[in-house]
């Protein structure tokens, strides 16, 4: 239960720390840590204009996306704590209901009609195409190594083991996440979330159409989407597993401020990459997934 | 020092496939020198360094002349060359990768089956060095600068070097220095014939050389 309620509640908290970051790295003083939740509370406020010539399809987009990532939020578990559902093969569900979110946003994006969103629809399926193999190649990685199908028997006591068994492989599998991570929530150098500069607009051209509650939800479904990436990131990379379920879960929080802050700053050094280069960024990091997998099989 | 091997080799890996997929001359260079000095390295980590100063001397001379004397010459080519990228190689940058990643499981079936004479120090080491021998030919063959070429081949040569050093434990000093020397030489030899190509022909695209006959000025 734990993992889920601590997901809703403080994902969008995230956001605020790497933008905190970002703004320490640049001089200036910034938002409030909380500022993601006031934007939120002021979207849902507002009332909310459709054009006329969008369909149900439209309307349907955040709140289907955003149910979608609530339940693949529920399967994942915080710092060896169990998530809230759990079953062998859970891993498949998870990212396909990621798959899901993202195939409703991109129909809603493509109803509108407006040839710019479409343009947006077809970057956003291009980069997630290429980051959808990175990603299950990786868990499958860690499924192998841990020797469970489930993301709270990969994610829980057993990680520690598995990092003393196959520690390069794990390490390779955590580098490729890490790209996942930056690639699937529009970060540098992917996608450059405080632009809105058409030609290198790539998830943000998408909502443009999106106004007052579902804007919000929009917004919160991706505070929710970086929270749970970053929760498999941090659940492979921090291993601490001592069996006290608060101690796990505050290292495990502390990584996810560490990941906040490793965001930031990597976005306050690097510039995004060119829009022709990304897709070598996600190939190479699906080559690190195959790696990890290859030396896994190899040695088990 | 048995336990740096694997994390060594995967390294060594890691800077093939950047080799691939970079496409800016400099980095590749660059790339070549690191894996130059992770040789270095997997020399001191598969031998015992308490017998002789046999593994230390063989690493620090392998190391400085692949990190650090042919990353110089190449660099020194490359300026008078006036190249900075490979711009139309013969096969993509992700078509490589990809077909690289395909090596990489050869490698690692191949050397699964093969029967080892002795054994081994890190049963990584041999698919490594084959995986290195393979990326190297690749190289050779799907770049068209004359430079990338020659790291084609400082690669395959890495491969050899990997190879020797994990699998047959008592090769002379003697033979081993011999072999980085001719690798300085060909190497040396290389950098000024990509200078020659270049003064004569304003480029260094190898593939437009197979067009030459007897030309006459």
């Amino acid at each position: 239960m734990v993992p889920a309620l601590l997901a809703f509640g403080v994902a969008p908290l995230m956001l605020g720390v790497a933008n905190r970051t970002k703004a320490i790295m640049a001089g200036r003083v910034g938002q409030p840590l909380l500022q993601p939740y006031h934007d939120l509370v002021k979207l849902i406020r507002k009332g909310a204009v459709y054009s006329r010539t969008t369909t149900w399809v439209f309307r349907a987009g955040p709140v289907v996306g955003l149910a979608a990532v609530m339940i693949a939020a529920t399967l994942v578990p915080l710092g060896g704590v169990r998530a809230l559902v759990a079953f062998p093969g859970d891993v498949v569900l998870f990212v396909y209901l990621l798959a899901v979110a993202r195939f409703v946003t991109v129909l809603a994006a493509l109803d509108t009609g407006s040839s710019f969103e479409g343009m947006g629809a077809s970057r956003e399926v291009t980069f997630a195409a290429l980051a959808e193999p990175a990603l299950l190649l990786g868990l499958a990685a860690v499924a192998r190594t841990v020797g469970g199908f489930s993301l709270s028997t990969m994610l829980g006591a057993a990680t520690a083991r598995g990092w003393v068994a196959a520690a390069p492989a794990l390490a390779l599998v955590a580098a490729a996440l890490l790209v996942v991570f930056l690639a699937e929530n529009g970060r540098i150098p992917v996608d450059d979330p405080a632009t809105h500069l058409e030609l290198t607009m790539v998830h943000e051209v998408m909502v443009l159409d999106h106004g007052g509650p579902d804007l919000a939800m929009i917004l919160y479904g991706a505070a929710l989407k970086s929270w749970m990436l970053g929760a498999l990131l941090i659940g492979l990379v921090v291993p601490v597993r001592t069996g006290v379920a608060s101690l796990d879960v505050l290292a495990a929080c502390a990584g996810m401020v560490g990941l906040a802050v490793l965001t930031g700053l990597v976005e306050s050094q690097m510039a995004r990459l060119r829009l022709v280069h990304v897709p070598n960024l996600l190939v190479g990091g699906t080559v690190l997934s195959v790696l990890a997998l290859l030396l896994i099989l190899r040695s088990s | 020092m048995k336990d740096w091997a694997d994390p060594v080799l995967i390294s060594i890996v890691l800077t093939s496939f950047v080799l691939v997929g970079a496409s800016r001359l400099g980095t590749c260079v660059r790339v070549v020198a690191l894996q130059g000095v992770l040789l270095g390295l997997l020399t001191l980590a598969t031998r015992e360094s308490a017998q002789s100063l046999r593994a230390p001397v063989l690493a620090l001379a392998s190391a400085g002349l692949k990190g650090v004397v042919f990353p110089w010459l190449l660099t020194r080519a490359l300026r008078d060359a006036e190249v900075r990228r490979e711009v139309e190689p013969l096969v993509g940058y992700r078509v490589s990768l990809l077909l690289v990643t395909l090596m990489l499981a050869a490698s690692l079936w191949l050397g699964g089956r093969l029967p080892h004479p002795q054994a081994v120090t890190s049963p990584l080491v041999v698919p490594v060095a084959f995986f290195t021998i393979l990326v190297g030919l690749f190289v050779i063959v799907s770049r068209t600068k004359a430079l990338t070429q020659v790291l084609g081949y400082l690669v395959l040569e890495n491969g050899v070097y990997a190879f020797g050093v994990g699998v047959v434990e008592g090769t002379p000093m003697l033979v081993e220095l011999g072999v980085l020397l001719d690798l300085f030489v060909a190497v040396f030899v290389m950098g000024i014939m990509v200078f020659h190509i270049r003064r004569e022909f304003d480029h260094i695209d190898t593939d437009q050389l197979t067009a030459l006959s007897d030309w006459i000025r």
